[in-house]
């Protein structure tokens, strides 16, 4: 049994269940202990790196001294979070007067960020510690059928000189992954472009020209659905096929699910048990596919 | 004395954290082509932002909603053949925007939410307590506390939290 620190964030536990239950189940099934540290707080993402970037990284260096006093690595399911964290660990790493710095800060909260553990997206986690070789082996039902297009969101890879996952133009891990539990991974127009999700709240109509995009070329492509790794990505993209139908008039009905959700669905958990009425876009058509 | 006034803006931004890399821009536009926002709508060019900042035309950018429009998605970071770190340029405008009091309503919602509750997502009282129906794990507190001393230690809680600038 490996064992991370869970960092849950803040979008999964207000909205998105779905997330984290079929994580958490899944991971589980592969040997991946989850621990639920106290005091963990927002990771400090993009909205607050763009109010005040010395605080966004003192704060996501607070979260990674939790994990370090508990001499654990951190796991993150967000991709959002998974940037704010894998990238301060980074830049306060390869920068000791920046570390000072931040250090000062932490002292206030009687804090210090040693550098010494390591932050890590769960689709590391199971390249790493589970291997695509073991994660075939458990799958029980696989998803032989399915034509997935995948998409895994800016944050996931980009700055990849911090984030250090994949290659930032021709990446393969996610698509390895959805390989993995049989089903085909898609090529489409675009695939490594935003979802225009920061943008929501600030310019809503720009983001859901984006957002449509996506959903246009992946049905062009004749995918069953969309893999996403990122709260964000999937709201923009599930919720935003509702509000693509009311505000321009266009009916999409392309079903989004996390990889956690599919990996969960492989491994033999009922669906029933992985809360699915938080899809917006049903599932039918994945499901009645997967048999 | 006219050109030294130029250069207290883009100075400002290169010492700014996220801004250092700006100077090194050669205005390529490798940027503009790659960017997703660009691409929909004239509004928001990275290119543009950069030439303006360089410019020391301090009022022109961080008034404008254009810094506001980035999308964080780093595309434009990636392919710069200067290495200009573009998307962490924009933040380092965007921060000096909000301390000028050029701030987006959505923005100081933002702010306020992590003073208020360490988060900028709040979880409800009832989500929270269908997390046992789910079978999930009950949450763990949030580490408001030290968020409060951080937040006080950079100053964060005392940035102006509404639209002050004409």
């Amino acid at each position: 049994m490996t064992s991370y620190a869970l960092f849950l964030g803040c979008t999964i536990p207000a909205r998105q269940p779905n997330y984290e239950l079929s994580a958490r189940k899944s991971l589980a099934k592969l040997g991946i202990e989850l621990v639920d540290l106290a005091n963990m707080t927002c990771c400090a993402p993009p909205p607050v790196q763009s109010i005040d970037l010395e605080t966004s990284l003192s704060i996501a260096a607070y979260n990674i001294c939790l994990a370090e006093e508990a001499d654990l690595n951190i796991i993150t399911l967000c991709t959002g979070c998974f940037e704010s964290l894998a990238m301060a660990n980074a830049l306060l790493n390869d920068n000791e007067k920046l570390k000072a710095r931040v250090n000062k800060i932490l002292a206030s909260a009687g804090k210090e960020f040693k550098g010494s553990n390591e932050v890590k997206h769960y689709l590391q986690v199971l390249i790493d510690d589970v291997g695509l070789e073991s994660m075939k082996q458990n799958i029980s039902k696989p998803l032989s059928k399915l034509r997935v297009a995948s998409f895994s969101g800016c944050h996931f890879l980009r700055p990849s000189e911090l984030l250090k996952v994949d290659d930032p133009e021709r990446p393969h891990i996610f698509d390895d992954l959805i390989e993995a539990l049989g089903a085909k991974s898609i090529e489409y127009r675009n695939k490594l472009k935003c979802c225009g999700g920061l943008l929501r709240g600030y310019a809503d109509d720009l983001a859901l020209s984006i957002a449509r995009e996506k959903i246009v070329n992946t049905t062009k492509a004749g995918a069953d659905c969309i893999a996403t790794l990122c709260p964000f990505c999937f709201i923009a993209l599930d919720m935003g096929q509702l509000m693509i139908r009311s505000k321009l008039k266009e009916e999409h009905n392309m079903p989004v699910l996390h990889y956690s959700e599919l990996l969960s669905l492989a491994l033999g958990i009922d669906p029933e048990e992985l809360a699915p009425q938080f899809h917006k876009i049903k599932l039918d058509r994945v499901l009645n596919k997967i048999g | 004395m006219e050109k030294t006034a130029t250069k207290v803006f883009p100075n400002a931004v290169t010492s700014h954290l996220g801004g250092k890399t700006m100077s090194s821009c050669y205005q390529c536009g490798t940027c503009a082509s790659s960017c997703p926002v660009t691409k929909i709508t004239d509004r928001f060019n990275p290119r543009e932002v950069i030439k303006l900042s360089l410019l020391g035309k301090k009022k022109a950018v961080l008034s404008s909603d254009s810094i506001w429009l980035c999308c964080s998605c780093y595309n434009c970071q990636e392919r710069c053949p200067q290495k200009v770190e573009i998307a962490d340029v924009i933040y380092a405008l965007r921060n000096i925007a909000f301390k000028e009091g050029y701030i987006p309503d959505i923005y100081s919602e933002f702010a306020s939410a992590i003073i208020r509750d360490g988060r900028i997502v709040e979880v409800s009282k009832f989500v929270e307590k269908k997390r046992t129906d789910f079978g999930l794990p009950p949450l763990q507190p949030t580490g408001v506390d030290a968020l409060s001393k951080i937040l006080s230690a950079t100053g964060f809680d005392k940035l102006p939290q509404k639209k002050e600038a004409p």
